[in-house]
């Protein structure tokens, strides 16, 4: 390792070969502003386009001012990051920036939470010199999000998400100078494209260029009327970061808050997803087992490995990247899906309502889930399973609405039957943890032993990629794990090549899982957040006094009284699905 | 073999083949047949003479004739007269302006007198199509004799002769040659950097046109010096006649086995490759060429990595522009002290220029470095049209400056330029005179720049539009004194912040006028004055009463009705109707109206 | 098309092809080559200059004296036509009168190449032909 040393605004210091200056003033305190910068340091995500220019820094002996994100450290460098002409390029840039931007602030679905803005306030902008006209483009509405791109500044972070990370390609820039702007081939709409809506882009957009689609408004409607009994189901990883809405430590449970919270607000039911995760463990273990067995006894029909399909993005990655693949992942639907079609057909009956009055509401940390929701599969007589689909955002923004004093709400816990839920459903929040909660159950159906230890730390972590051998009594099963879709990627022409020695293999759109999914609170590009996530989830797993999905006697109870056994007729009609080729070329308007 | 006594180049340029030069061939080789010449005498099309202002050209070897703005009417007569009988069509000649007489032979004309042809070395001289006329010029002995050398010792020759690239950054090409051939990799590459985008430059291209075996020869020799195997030259698909004109080059150089496997017998292999740009200006900048290349969106990326370290598809990459090229294998034959011996101190060799503007002769020219721009545009470039006053000259493209008369006097060479506020640029020299405004002149260069910016970087993206929309206000006589400050502010900044040359220099116009043409400025925004006619809303056409006899002539052709009075009364203009269209100046008979 | 194999290869190529494009290199520096004009008006070919021309071009080259034939225009001799005006390098033009294929032979060998003078020399009453 070679060490440089330069001095940063008088005070010296010293870096690896190859620090930028950014990080090396960081390393001793010196917090340069940046705006197109981004970086998930540890999961080797880096945004440094270079583009916005108000990480300028004068460098002595260099005629022009470097961009402190992109420039290196050179050995007996004197850099300024606070000269009148620095902060002078630094101001203009900015006006600049705010001069092709909408004043839309109070509106904007990243008011208070818009790095622009901070930038704006930090550096005490009042009027802009330099007026004039605004780049205006089409506003684009998708199931999940929606595109403003008046307010793109160009940082590119989208871009990188869709292409280096999700490997996507949904998203680049087009058209050239000032009409430049990220936007899917030929500006065609985001539905028309390869979009997965996986949020990655969202997630990292600075300013209200990219936000989810709203759905607040229907859900108070729904709350509103009388006729509708409105149930809630929460996703594993909301419970994991909705507190840092509310200024609460990243990693904070607030499971008992939100489901307090939601009562107040008005939900008749307060549900849990897990309680569903649980039921798709019982189907896709079983389908596992089903498909092992048989390959085993040299049944040539059946494909390996079996891919996990719970997370949306990723199935709409498959569809759209890998049609050819359709019949590799499970056909279980997602936990979200599940548990909508269980509350419109068990649950409706049980409390006597008809499915047109119930109204099913999902707290997700995605927006895949949104689209999810409009699928047809999912719709009986144009109904669908799961009405509404809210963000943890969206969640936190409700509460708010409601004048809902957050911290200061007493645990409460969930309503049941559909409220039950077991260890192996809450990591289902994590990249590992679906995998997890399947060997759990899986490893005890197929020896009929009882596991000693259910914690299987192998599958666990932040790696990209990961694989583990997990001994289910003398039979040895590979397992694979991806998330994020460009990882996926990899893992997928493995398998369309017929390289991939794995049996089973755990999919997550998202960096880190549905813990950095699309609709989560902003991570502003700290990943020790999403460690804190990750680390809850375990936490609640670990207390919770049942840790295998098929103990779970809400589960149990409702085969015996409504579904039979996995993989039975009725499960196939209510929990399974089927997948679609949208390979189909693309077609411009 | 058919033995000719005489040989007529004709000028197979882009320009003179839009005035018909192909037709001028057939209708001398039509007139030469019909004399039964054509076994004496060979008409050869060949790459550009520069002469542009006067072409198409017609030169007869071996008396030196040069026929300027021939017709293929004329041919019948050229062959009749000067090849059949010996006698010289002067009515053909060029005339020198200032004595009105004919001159028949180029090296006494004022626009070749000064100049010194070594990247034109073979424009307008060799049958660019055929390789047997540039391996006759000594072609592709420069690299025989590179091949028997270690490459050491060409890049130090290289870095001794002092050549500097020509593409405008000026940066030292054997110091850029030494770089990539230091990096270790399996694979390496030399790219020719053909996308000329400037507007008004074509040297690139004419080279490309008159002589590609030079840039083939010198990229064979860069690719050897770097260990590259291989070459590609980016080239803009709105140049078909150069890249018709390389394809038969490289054709006849695989033919030859000049490029391919173990060329002249040595262990070298080398071939190149074309690939073709829409024409974006920014492409010129050589990580955004790459990044074309490679199939991506042409934008440039922060230096460093350079691309002699990470470059095509991340491997080490030598980026040459063409012109930086064809002065290569002349510096091989003649050594480096002969380059050296030409030129100023730390700018070596010659440097192509394409005139431009109100300038008596437009054309190519080659000129030692240190030639000041008097000797330029004065002598070479035979002054001012129509005799009008010199106001300022553009040099280095759309992002150079305006310099003005005192700088008349400046030794052209990159860092002199560079001092003065303007660049070398690839060569573009645009002459202005009395008639042009400096304000509109700079909002003409930023038009140029916001539309070819790429949009990456907020300061070229926003900020030259900012520029640009100051400008067109200032223009319009609704600026304040508060532009002027926010002008000179915002120029600075993007100078100072842009992302790639393209940004840093885009100001320049607009700084230089401020800087060279303060008081231009000064007369549009406080007293709403343009001295040059041309911002036509701060025009204002008046009648002088006494002058006007009332005839109604004015006010009946005015298109907008700006125009009132009694017949046989003084009439009066509206100025808040008057779009400014001159037609009431036209229709006075008494030079009754007044333009202010 | 063969391929060149060495620099040797190069070097031959170059002598073949020289020849195609000697008449223009040497147009370009005329000062330091013989440069003779055939008067070539209607009365000089008529008297066979053309055939004078013809033959000065090709025994130069063979007898390897770089020079430049150009044909000019009447240049008043029509007395002693076909008329050829010789300019050796850094000496005043001599202009031939009735010169036919023999006489040139004999300008070549002994004007041209030793520099003595032969009969039939027309006093020159004329700047040079170009300059008329």
């Amino acid at each position: 390792m070679e060490l440089i040393k330069l001095t940063i605004d008088k005070k010296s210091v010293e870096v690896e070969k190859g620090t930028t200056i950014l990080k090396a003033a960081r390393q001793i305190g010196i917090d340069i502003p940046t705006l197109c910068y981004f970086s998930l340091g540890d999961m080797k995500i880096e945004n440094k386009p270079g583009g916005c220019r108000i990480c300028v820094v004068e460098v002595e002996g260099r005629r022009n001012l470097a961009p402190a994100c992109a420039t290196e450290c050179m050995p007996g460098m004197v850099v300024r990051t606070n000269t009148i002409r620095v902060l002078n390029a630094r101001r203009t840039v900015l006006e600049l920036i705010l001069s092709d931007h909408p004043f839309d602030c109070l509106v904007c679905a990243k008011s208070g939470n818009c790095e622009l803005q901070d930038l704006a306030h930090k550096f005490g902008i009042r009027e802009i010199t330099y007026k004039g006209e605004q780049s205006t483009y089409r506003k684009d509405t998708s199931p999940s999000i929606i595109r403003d791109v008046d307010k793109c500044v160009m940082c590119r972070r989208c871009e990188m998400m869709c292409n280096d990370v999700q490997s996507v390609g949904a998203l680049s820039a087009v058209n050239r100078g000032f009409m430049s702007v990220v936007a899917p081939a030929f500006e065609m709409n985001l539905e028309k494209s390869v979009c997965t809506y996986c949020g990655q882009c969202v997630a990292v957009c600075p300013t209200g260029a990219l936000t989810e689609v709203d759905h607040t408004r229907q859900i108070i409607a729904a709350l509103a009327d009388p006729t509708k009994t409105v149930v809630v189901q929460t996703a594993p990883a909301v419970r994991a970061a909705l507190g840092e809405e509310f200024g609460l430590e990243p990693g904070t449970l607030v499971t008992g808050q939100m489901v307090t919270a939601l009562r107040e607000i008005g939900f008749d039911y307060v549900f849990d997803t897990d309680f569903a995760a649980d039921l798709t463990i019982m189907e896709e273990g079983t389908e596992l087992l089903d498909r092992l067995g048989k390959f085993l006894g040299g049944d040539k029909s059946v494909k390996l490995p079996i891919l996990t399909s719970c997370c949306p993005a990723w199935v709409n990655f498959f569809e759209h990247n890998f049609p050819e693949l359709k019949d590799v992942p499970s056909t279980a639907r997602s936990p979200q899906q599940m548990f909508g079609a269980i509350a419109k057909t068990y649950f409706a009956d049980k409390i006597g309502v008809t499915r047109k009055d119930l109204v099913v509401v999902s707290i997700m940390p995605c927006l895949a889930k949104k689209y999810e929701c409009s699928r047809d599969e999912f719709k009986h007589d144009n109904n669908p399973d799961v009405d509404f689909s809210i963000s943890t955002r969206e969640l936190a923004a409700l509460i708010k609405q409601a004048n809902i004093d957050f911290k200061a709400l007493p645990a409460e816990d969930f309503d049941n039957p559909l409220g039950e839920s077991t260890g192996a459903s809450v990591i289902f929040g994590t990249t590992g943890g679906v995998i997890e909660a399947a060997v759990r159950t899986a490893y005890e159906v197929h020896t009929g032993k009882k596991l000693d230890k259910v914690d299987f730390e192998e599958l666990r972590g932040l790696e990209g990629i990961r694989h583990a051998e997990i001994d289910f009594d003398g039979l040895k099963l590979n397992i694979g794990i991806a998330h994020g879709l460009g990882h996926a990627r990899q893992l997928l022409n493995d398998v369309r090549d017929g390289k991939s020695e794995f049996h089973a293999i755990e999919i997550m759109a998202c960096p880190g899982g549905c813990i950095g999914g699309g609709g989560q609170p902003l991570h502003h590009g700290d990943s020790s957040i999403l460690k804190a996530r990750q680390m809850a989830l375990y936490r609640e797993d670990a207390e919770k006094p049942i840790r295998k999905s098929h103990e779970n006697p809400f589960i149990i109870k409702l085969y015996e009284e409504f579904l039979g056994k996995p993989l039975s007729e009725k499960s196939h009609h209510l929990l399974h699905t089927h997948y679609f080729d949208k390979s189909t070329k693309i077609t411009v308007e | 073999m058919a033995k000719y006594n005489q040989h007529l180049l004709v000028c197979g340029g882009t320009g003179c083949r839009a005035s018909h030069s192909d037709a001028i061939v057939e209708s001398l080789n039509r007139a030469l047949v019909e004399r039964n010449l054509d076994g004496e005498v060979k008409v050869v099309m060949t790459g550009c003479f520069g002469f542009c202002e006067k072409g198409p050209i017609v030169k007869v070897l071996p008396d030196n004739t040069f026929y300027t703005q021939v017709t293929p009417a004329d041919c019948d007569e050229i062959v009749a007269e000067h090849i059949y009988k010996g006698r010289k069509v002067n009515r053909l000649l060029y005339t020198n302006p200032e004595n009105q007489e004919h001159v028949s032979d180029s090296k006494h004309m004022g626009f070749y007198r000064k100049q010194i042809r070594i990247a034109l070395r073979n424009c307008g001289f060799i049958d660019p199509e055929n390789i047997d006329e540039y391996i006759a010029r000594d072609g592709y002995a420069a690299l025989g004799k590179v091949l028997s050398s270690t490459p050491e010792q060409v890049i130090s020759d290289l870095i001794k002769s002092g050549l500097r690239g020509r593409g405008g950054g000026g940066f030292p090409t054997g110091l850029k040659w030494q770089i990539t051939s230091k990096v270790k990799a399996d694979q390496k590459y030399v790219v020719c950097n053909a996308d000329e985008g400037d507007p008004g430059a074509f040297m690139d291209r004419s080279i490309l046109e008159g002589d590609p075996h030079s840039v083939i020869e010198a990229m064979a020799i860069n690719g050897y010096c770097t260990s590259a195997s291989k070459g590609l030259i980016y080239i803009r698909a709105e140049y078909p006649l150069a890249i018709a004109r390389l394809k038969v080059a490289l054709r006849q150089a695989r033919e030859y086995g000049l490029l391919g496997e173990n060329i002249l017998g040595s262990d070298f292999s080398f071939d190149i490759e074309m690939r073709y740009g829409a024409g974006a200006f920014v492409c010129g900048e050589e990580t955004a060429l790459i990044h074309s290349m490679e199939g991506h969106r042409g934008e440039p990326t922060f230096k460093p990595p350079f691309p002699s370290e990470s470059g095509y598809l991340g491997k080490p990459t030598n980026v040459n522009n063409v012109e930086t090229y064809a002065n290569i294998p002349v510096i091989i034959l003649k050594g480096p002290e002969w380059f050296a011996s030409i030129g100023s101190e730390k700018s070596k060799g010659t440097k192509v220029f394409a005139l431009a503007g109100k300038i008596n002769n437009v054309g190519l020219i080659e000129v030692p470095m240190g030639t000041t721009l008097r000797e330029v545009i004065y002598e070479i470039g035979g002054g001012i049209k129509d005799g009008k006053q010199f106001k300022a000259v553009q040099t280095g493209g759309p992002s150079g400056g305006c310099l003005t008369m005192k700088h008349l006097d400046t030794p052209i060479d990159y860092d002199n330029l560079i001092a003065v506020g303007s660049m070398m640029g690839s060569g573009g020299m645009i002459v202005m005179d009395e008639d042009d405004c400096m304000v509109a002149i700079a909002k003409f260069y930023l038009e140029f720049t916001v539309e070819e910016s790429c949009g990456k970087c907020s300061p070229c993206r926003i900020g030259n539009k900012r520029l640009h929309e100051i400008l067109t206000k200032i223009t319009k006589g609704e600026g304040t004194m508060e532009d002027l400050d926010n002008l000179r502010n915002l120029g600075q900044v993007i100078k100072d912040t842009a992302l790639c040359g393209l940004g840093q220099t885009s100001p320049n116009p607009v700084l230089s006028t401020l800087d060279n043409f303060w008081d231009e400025y000064l007369e549009h925004v406080t007293e709403k004055k343009c001295r040059a006619g041309v911002c036509k809303s701060m025009l204002r056409y008046v009648i002088e009463p006494d002058a006007c006899v009332g005839c109604t002539a004015c006010a009946r052709n005015c298109p907008v009705n700006a125009i009132s009075g009694e017949r046989k009364k003084a009439h009066e203009i509206n100025q808040d109707i008057c779009i400014k269209c001159g037609a009431c100046v036209e229709k006075c008979k008494f030079n009754a109206i007044f333009v202010r | 098309m063969t391929k060149i194999k060495s620099l040797a290869d190069l070097r031959k190529i170059k002598d073949d092809v020289q020849e195609k494009i000697r008449l223009r290199e040497n147009a370009d520096q005329p000062e330091k080559l013989v440069q003779i004009k055939v008067g070539m008006a209607t009365s000089g070919i008529a008297s066979g200059a053309k055939e004078v021309m013809n033959f000065l071009i090709e025994e130069l080259e063979k007898r390897n004296v770089d020079a430049v034939v150009t044909q000019t225009g009447d240049m008043g001799y029509c007395f002693a036509e076909p008329t050829i005006e010789v300019i050796l390098p850094g000496q005043e033009p001599v202009v031939f009168g009735n010169v036919n294929v023999k006489r040139a032979d004999e300008i070549i060998e002994k004007y041209i190449k030793n520099g003595e003078l032969v009969d039939g020399i027309i006093p020159r009453n004329y700047e040079t032909i170009d300059n008329k």
